[in-house]
């Protein structure tokens, strides 16, 4: 038996550790934000803008777990609803001169409802047969994009240029370190929110089905309904990471948006740990900094890595960064016992 | 008229393509009960070897040989060293496992040959078939090489102890091991089989569609959706399933307005959903039962 079941199936994505532990898990978070809150102060703007790019795609590792720690159902497809939301927040800013914090909104709904929908038939569908369809998804998502009838709209192949914003209030910081804050506030509100989520009533109705769908429904929860929810609440959250992703990047094109950017955000999830929230940053980091360490070396190796690095940890630390976090943990604990 | 016989012809050629794609997924799903994401750039990296042996001076069917080998031992040492080891492990872990394959084959491919695309050459040119105009001799020649292929797997697996043996074993791996058949090297046969029916589906393909580390994406979505059209666990299904989502895919190209090139992968993507939630064994395919 894989550990990854374990993961999926006996831990809360909650945990309800004693108070000691917690005491280390907050001050551990309160350094991370601290960090993440003074890192720009410091570093270059094209750091930042990565760091940026860290947070957007830690928005959209989270949606995931969400969907697969929380319900979990499975999907190989996100790239197409992080393509949605990055596509509708261009062509509200392009085209209709919505002001850029509005689109996320407007992106987050559009992408719930296409969410909510691709979920209405996938109900249906269940393990490999969920994971097929959304794989086709993914892979479609590229034309769809590229279709003639949209091309007013989307600029067809040619994608969308848009303008990044200024700090507003004559604040004297510069574009990208504003940005940066931005996207901080938008993941840390959307992290909390999550927390909360999961730990709601509807949070253990979705963890119930995970765990065991016919004992769920016997007690009564709508498997159906909390099914189709997780999808479209997790398909929500990667729309607003993507209309972020389009403002970060100023570009939106069909072609960043194929099955390569799905792998990465599936892989974010492994590296991260299944179902552990606070590792979506992990996953994340990963998945911005390892391809630009590994096309150093040789263009187009970046896939080879992450495929190596993928299998090692299926085999070796399934529970991904989770795992070293305990691990870590255990050992501060024992150092305060004898000390 | 004639252009309606035309795309009907041509969608059975295509479709015999499709054909091999599912029929390779569907051995690897009666084998371990999972879908081989990677089937398609296994295939594409075949057609690529291919594609090199030809550069060194091989000719056609040498190479196609030589191909067929390869694949076949490449398939059964993938099942050896990543997915024999995962054994059981629940489905997110056999995901994973095949999207680190996707991943690696596909970066490996371009790394060695790089992403521009090259010309394949078809050992049946593309003159007009019996000189008719409504085919060309590749398309026949794709049609007629899935037709021998499809035989010799029915007598292989109808006539031969090993061939009774692997359906033994797909079908009641437990019973199966206990009147002595090896149902672990069974699923490693299986796989070598599925990689080497892949390659002959890439080097048939690689002509019309030109190679490329991204060839096999759209195939590979089509082959599913022909796997799942017939039902996965029938192989006969798969081959049906094939030929008619080649001929649809051609029809609806010409006939529905607006659709075109452009939309094949959404046409497949929405065939495999409707499959699904209509009729998710297929046509062939047999319900199975879940013990609760």
């Amino acid at each position: 038996m894989s550990a990854l079941q374990e993961v999926v199936n006996d831990t809360q994505p909650v945990e309800t550790t004693p108070k000691k532990y917690m005491a280390l898990g907050t001050t551990a978070s309160v350094v991370v934000v601290l960090l993440l809150c003074l890192a720009p102060l410091i570093a270059k703007n094209f750091v930042i803008f990565q760091m940026t790019m860290v947070l957007i795609y830690a928005i959209a590792v989270l949606a995931l777990n969400i969907l697969t720690g929380g319900s979990g159902q499975f999907s190989l497809g996100q790239s197409a609803f992080y393509a949605v939301g990055a596509y509708s927040s261009a062509i509200l800013m392009e085209n209709f001169g919505v002001n850029y914090a509005l689109t996320l909104p407007i992106s987050g709904a559009i992408c719930f409802l296409c969410g909510y929908l691709f979920g209405l038939p996938a109900l249906r569908l269940s393990g490999i047969y969920l994971a097929l369809a959304t794989f086709a998804l993914a892979t479609a998502m590229p034309q769809l994009l590229k279709l003639h009838y949209f091309e007013h709209w989307t600029g067809g192949v040619q994608g969308l240029v848009i303008t990044k914003p200024d700090a507003p209030f004559g604040l004297p910081m510069s574009q990208d370190m504003w940005l940066y804050y931005f996207v901080l506030v938008v993941s840390m509100v959307i992290y909390v929110a999550s927390v909360n989520l999961l730990k709601s009533r509807s949070g253990r109705a979705m963890m119930a089905i995970r765990d065991n769908e016919i004992a769920a429904s016997a007690m009564g929860v709508d498997v159906a309904r909390y099914k189709t929810l997780a999808f479209g609440v997790s398909a929500g959250i990667t729309g607003v990471a993507g209309g972020l992703g389009a403002i970060a990047v100023q570009f939106v094109a069909p072609d960043s948006y194929t099955i390569q950017l799905a792998i990465a955000l599936f892989l974010g999830m492994v590296v991260g740990g299944v179902g552990w929230l606070p590792g979506s940053i992990v996953g994340a980091a990963f998945i911005v900094f390892v391809p630009n360490i590994a096309e150093e070396f040789s263009k187009g190796l970046s896939g080879a890595v992450f495929g190596v690095i993928l299998v090692l940890i299926i085999f070796l630390l399934p529970h991904g960064s989770r795992q070293i976090a305990y691990t870590v943990q255990n050992w501060v604990h024992k150092l305060g016992r004898r000390g | 008229m004639d252009l309606f016989l035309n795309q009907i012809l041509a969608g059975i050629a295509t479709g015999a393509i499709y054909a091999c794609m599912a029929l390779a997924v569907v051995m690897i799903y009666q084998a371990i009960d999972h879908l081989n994401f990677a089937q398609g750039e296994m295939a594409m990296f075949s057609t690529f070897v291919a594609w090199q042996l030809m550069q060194w001076g091989v000719p056609y069917w040498g190479a196609f040989v030589l191909t067929l080998a390869f694949s076949f031992a490449g398939g059964v040492i993938i099942e050896r060293v990543l997915f024999k080891p995962l054994g059981n492990a629940p489905v997110l872990t056999h995901v994973a496992g095949f999207i680190a394959l996707f991943a690696i084959i596909n970066s490996v491919a371009g790394l060695t040959w790089d992403f521009t695309i090259k010309q394949f050459p078809s050992p049946f040119g593309s003159s007009p078939f019996l000189g008719s105009q409504l085919i060309s001799t590749h398309q026949a020649g794709m049609i007629g090489v899935t037709i021998v292929l499809l035989i010799l797997l029915f007598l292989f697996f109808q006539y031969t102890r090993i061939g009774l043996a692997m359906r033994a074993a797909a079908s009641q791996p437990e019973s199966a091991r206990l009147v002595g058949i090896n149902t672990s090297w069974m699923i490693a046969l299986g796989w070598g089989m599925a990689a080497a029916i892949g390659s002959i589906a890439g080097m048939l393909i690689a002509p019309v569609v030109f190679l490329e580390p991204n060839m096999m994406g759209g195939v590979l979505i089509y082959g599913f959706a022909a796997a799942v059209l017939g039902g996965l666990s029938s192989p006969f299904g798969a081959v049906v399933g094939g030929f008619l989502v080649g001929v649809f895919e051609n029809l609806a190209g010409t006939y529905i307005p607006g659709v075109g090139n452009e939309l094949k992968l959404p046409i497949a993507l929405a065939l495999i959903v409707t499959v699904l939630v209509v009729k998710p064994t297929g046509l062939f395919g047999r319900t199975i039962v879940k013990r609760v």
